[in-house]
């Protein structure tokens, strides 16, 4: 088998005392689009913010893009999150800057290329995510859902080996949410890049997802593939899918809370 | 118990102080080889000179005329005891140029702008742009806090020269109303009192001001935690340990210039 895109190995992360991850144990294998399900404050977005380099481990180990993360300094960062892409939960957008500053801004962080060529890619990447014409918009003037999908473009921008989605349809209405899965769907197949989707939002996780894991108590408490999980017979598994409420991470959000 | 307790309490609240002042070091050495490695974003350093110049102009303009001319009011009454008003425009000056204006310049700019870079910046914190800034792999210290502090550090002195002349102009206006001292006389008595030195001396300081102001802006803005209600605190603890801090190194720096 190669090697995985990523690979968190026993990874662990507190806040001020409180522990979120527990010992993470995950291996993404390139070109598949894996799912972190969870409940609300189970460290999905810190498990998340690792493999990214937006937080470090406290202990345990974290390897991207054959590269070992663990100890990587900000600086050292730069080459990886090169090749990745995020989309955050809020989106992210600089108020300060149009739509067209906002997608351009990876492009002109690291390539060296002429501004037709920059407009260009920045109208392809609108266009990739249904929004084409907005350039000139503040994201201030932009719906939710318009939001989420500049987002979208602007982590694409780069050609992306790896895209990072942080809770894509939280805050979204219905058909926002499911035209976001739909993109993110899209985007897979037509990109073949790895996808790494954090949320609580069952449809989307099985209209995109190749395979899911469920993040409880800090640490992977089972994984398989849509189907696999569908038929599990894992206590947990069984719990989320039937939608009770995940009263166990509640100390995990409290402490995620002081630390982020 | 009760004594270890407090004491413990106190022993906390030291270190939490020493770690902030370490942060607030690891900051202003990150910006500072920022400044020195890599060209700071020009378009951005400029946009930010503009923004706080002009935000500022009015409120020091405003602060310095009627400094100008509560200083002519009372210095024109104390001199009168000594059969001394007349000279009361080299007073003025003097006061001024060495100390009123710097300093008054630099509170208001405290206010002001440093409130509104730990607000600004502190909103990036909560929405994640600037996470998104590092997860593009672009450096938030170049982008956000080099502009800052270069513009802040480059516009307080010429807002100060501003300070300066119309807080002269003011106590000239009073002298003339008041007290029938003819414009050309008092001007007569500034030029005769005031020197380049204690221009130059007043102006030195105003430089480290504009650091302090925007330095402590910027870190207190980027240490934001907790949402929005953690940025309104942010906000109020940025101004209030900037202007002490002002008032500090005003003292310190008034001390060594005068030693020069």
């Amino acid at each position: 088998m190669s090697e995985p895109a990523i690979a968190l190995d026993g990874v662990h992360k507190a806040f001020r005392g409180h522990a979120v991850l527990r010992g993470v144990d995950l291996a993404i294998a390139r070109g598949e689009t894996f799912t972190i399900l969870g409940g609300s404050g189970s460290g999905k977005s810190v498990c998340l913010k690792h493999m990214i380099g937006l937080l470090r481990a406290d202990a345990g180990r974290v390897r991207v893009l054959g590269t070992d993360a663990t100890e990587l300094r900000e600086v050292q960062w730069v080459p990886l999150r090169r090749r990745c892409g995020m989309v955050f939960q809020g989106a992210a957008l600089f108020d300060s800057l149009t739509v067209y500053e906002n997608v351009a801004y990876p492009l002109r962080e690291h390539l060296d290329v002429a501004e037709p060529r920059i407009a260009e890619r920045v109208a392809a990447c609108l266009d990739a995510v249904g929004l084409p014409g907005v350039e000139r918009m503040l994201p201030a003037e932009l719906s939710g859902g318009m939001r989420k999908r500049v987002g979208v473009a602007r982590a694409i921008a780069l050609e992306p080996e790896l895209i990072f989605y942080d809770e894509p349809t939280t805050g979204l209405d219905p058909a926002n949410a499911r035209r976001i899965a739909e993109l993110i769907a899209e985007l897979n197949r037509r990109l073949a890049v790895t996808s790494v989707v954090v949320t609580h939002d069952l449809e989307l996780c099985f209209a995109v997802s190749d395979r899911l894991g469920l993040l409880k108590g800090g640490r992977i408490a089972a994984l398989g593939s849509v189907e696999e999980m569908r038929a599990s017979s894992h206590p947990d598994v069984r719990a989320y899918f039937a939608g009770v409420q995940d009263v166990g991470d509640e100390d995990e959000e409290r402490g995620q809370a002081h630390g982020s | 118990m009760s004594d270890g307790g407090a004491l413990g309490r106190i022993g906390v609240r030291v270190l939490a102080i020493v770690e902030e002042v370490g942060d607030f070091a690891r900051l202003a050495g990150a910006t500072a080889r920022a400044a020195l490695h890599r060209r700071p974003p020009l378009r951005e350093t400029l946009r930010q000179m503009e923004a706080v110049g002009v935000r500022s102009t009015t409120i020091v303009a405003v602060t310095a005329l009627f400094t100008g001319m509560v200083m002519s009011l009372q210095t024109a009454f104390a001199l009168t005891r000594f059969g001394a008003r007349p000279y009361v425009g080299g007073i003025v000056g003097l006061s001024l140029v060495r100390e009123l204006a710097p300093v008054l310049a630099a509170l208001m700019m405290t206010g002001r702008v440093g409130a509104g870079i730990t607000a600004e910046l502190g909103s990036m914190v909560v929405t994640e742009q600037v996470d998104a800034i590092r997860a593009m792999g672009a450096d938030p210290v170049q982008k956000l806090v080099l502009p800052r502090v270069v513009a802040v550090t480059l516009t307080l002195p010429l807002l100060t020269v501003l300070a300066n002349v119309l807080g002269v102009l003011g106590g000239m206006l009073i002298a003339d109303w008041q007290y029938h001292i003819t414009p050309h006389f008092y001007m007569r008595t500034v030029t005769y009192a005031v020197v380049l030195q204690d221009f130059l001396s007043g102006l030195a300081k105003t430089f480290a001001f504009g650091w302090i102001i925007a330095m402590v802006g910027c870190f207190m803005g980027l240490a934001t935690t907790g949402g929005t209600t953690g940025v309104g605190r942010a906000t109020t603890r940025s101004v209030v340990t900037a202007s002490i801090a002002v008032l500090i190194a005003d003292f310190f720096l008034t001390r060594v210039l005068l030693s020069l």
